[in-house]
């Protein structure tokens, strides 16, 4: 079986019914900060706690990276232009993220999207390393 | 004290095989010097700075070792309005009576790359490839473009106008003019934005005089008079480059809150411009720009566009040397290049770019990372 580790310890977790992103949430004001820092950039108090995010939400913007991006990009070596875009998560925050499409003519504003986990990239030994993107949600 | 400029000066802008960023700012600053009729000896302060090309106060080895106050500038995209604003504040203040700026740079080719710590981002932010900035743009132009209903189209005349206007501009880089149809046949970098559309990190060097606006006619028979100089930061919930993610309430862009401070300090309205020049770091940017600085309602660009009004024989000329798309953005300079564009165009002295009918209010933006802008108000 391959070894898999996330980009980043603290950037989401995998539960029984899928992945969530980790967020902070301000007790004192409501806001909801991704990822999770120690301040409120909105109150400027430091009582934060730790939330996670909803896993669906709706695509707010969107482009296609169309080049490979220099340092410190360590995706792999044989490029692919990838999708980037913000998705709006209802009650929470805006989040940025990669596409798991990367074709424009089939990405809208407003398209109803989900968090998924996908490899990324493989380190030298072979580990597969894992980030969080977002998918179009398959209608039923 | 009301403040004056009263000499520029400008190293070409583009790519310079063997000439350091530094050569270039010492080069503007003598043609400043020069334009003004003074000696490096007469100027009481300095403000300066440089992204990529070393430490402005150094140039002190070049231009001469007086002894004054030099200080460095470290801004970002806002290091020449920054330097612009602190002279402003110096002059203003009654501490000293004629001072200068300089912006200078040199980059290597390429989209610029950002290091996620520097700016407090963590590293996964970086290495997963959504630290770009041409990112950003794509889809701030993207949401721009489809929230008022503009069409894409829009984005190669905004490009084309940048490099008809650089073609007649003598320092500029970009001087050959392109179609819209070749600048949208271009690679496509940051759907919707293709390598057209996009200014390139480059070279330059600007520098300007400034002294008490009382004393400017000592210096030049056409003085032009620095009415405002502005720069602000990012507020909760406005939508900035570097920003793995955003609050559900939006708040003005900071180019919005130092436009309206710029205007307001100056005592003039976004109406009264009669040259402008804007951030135009990609065509969208010139797009959302004008909109956010007051020149124009949201959504109006289309039309603005189409009937030709942001040229420079328009209503509204915007970018009159080409701005960025044609110059390359050396980060240091760009500001301030900007300023020097403005003072030709109210001095009358633009030759084959100048805006028509005397103008006399002019208007300068730039935009950066990580959410910073700075605006200038100039009069005759
Ligand atoms: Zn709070």
């Amino acid at each position: 079986m391959t070894r898999t580790r996330p980009v980043d310890d603290g950037l989401f977790v995998e539960g029984d019914d899928g992945p969530s992103l980790l967020a902070s949430s301000c007790r004192a004001c409501g806001t909801t900060t991704f990822p999770r820092q120690q301040s409120c950039p909105k109150c400027t108090r430091m009582d934060m706690e730790d939330r996670l995010l909803p896993r669906r939400g709706t695509l707010w913007s969107f482009t296609v990276q169309g080049f490979r991006p220099k340092s410190p990009y360590a995706g792999p070596k044989d490029f692919t232009p990838y999708g980037v875009g913000y998705v709006e998560l209802p009650g929470a925050v805006i989040v940025e993220a990669i596409l798991t499409g990367n074709d424009p003519q089939r990405l809208r504003i407003g398209d109803p999207m989900e968090l998924v986990v996908v490899p990324f990239r493989e380190d030298d030994d072979g580990t597969q390393v894992l980030t969080y993107a977002f998918s179009p949600v398959q209608s039923a | 004290m009301d403040v004056a400029i009263v000499g520029i000066g400008i190293h070409p802008f583009g790519r310079h095989e063997g000439v350091s960023g530094r050569a270039q700012g010492a080069y503007a600053a003598r043609a400043a010097l020069k334009d003004a009729g003074l000696e490096w000896a007469d100027i009481q302060f300095a403000f300066g700075g440089s992204h990529a090309a070393g430490t402005a106060d150094s140039l002190v080895s070049e231009l001469g070792l007086t002894g004054i106050p030099f200080i460095n500038v470290s801004n970002g995209c806002a290091t020449g309005g920054s330097a612009l604003l602190s002279a402003d504040n110096a002059i203003r203040s009654g501490a000293y009576e004629l001072g200068m700026v300089i912006g200078f740079d040199k980059h290597p080719r390429g989209a610029f790359n950002a290091d996620p710590a520097a700016v407090g981002l963590p590293a996964w932010y970086g290495e997963t490839g959504l630290m770009l900035t041409t990112q950003f743009f794509g889809m701030k132009a993207q949401r721009y473009l489809h929230t008022h209903g503009i069409s894409t189209s829009m984005l190669a005349k905004v490009a084309a106008k940048a490099y008809h206007n650089g073609s007649l501009n003598p320092h500029a880089w970009r001087r050959v003019p392109l179609t819209e149809e070749e600048i949208l046949s271009s690679a496509m970098l940051s759907h919707p934005l293709t390598q057209y559309m996009f200014c390139s990190p480059g070279e330059g060097g600007v520098a300007l005089v400034l002294c008490r606006a009382d004393r400017a006619r000592r210096y030049t028979d056409t003085p032009v008079y620095l009415r405002s100089a502005v720069l602000r930061t990012r507020r909760f919930g406005s939508f900035e480059v570097f920003s793995p993610w955003l609050a559900l309430e939006r708040a003005d862009s900071p180019s919005v809150d130092a436009a309206r401070a710029a205007f307001e300090l100056a005592g003039v309205a976004p109406g009264d411009v009669d040259v402008a020049q804007v951030q135009d770091t990609e065509a969208g940017a010139e797009i959302c720009h004008m909109a956010e600085c007051g020149l124009c309602e949201d959504g109006e660009q289309e039309k603005l566009l189409r009937t030709g009004a942001t040229g420079i024989g328009g209503s509204l000329p915007v970018n009159t040397d080409g701005g960025c798309i044609a110059n390359g953005e050396p980060i240091g300079a760009s500001a301030l290049r900007q300023v020097y564009e403005n003072v030709l165009q109210l001095r009358g002295a633009a030759a084959g770019r100048q805006v028509p009918a005397d103008p006399t209010v002019a208007f300068s933006h730039v935009y950066g990372a990580p959410g910073v802008s700075a605006c200038a108000v100039l009069t005759r």
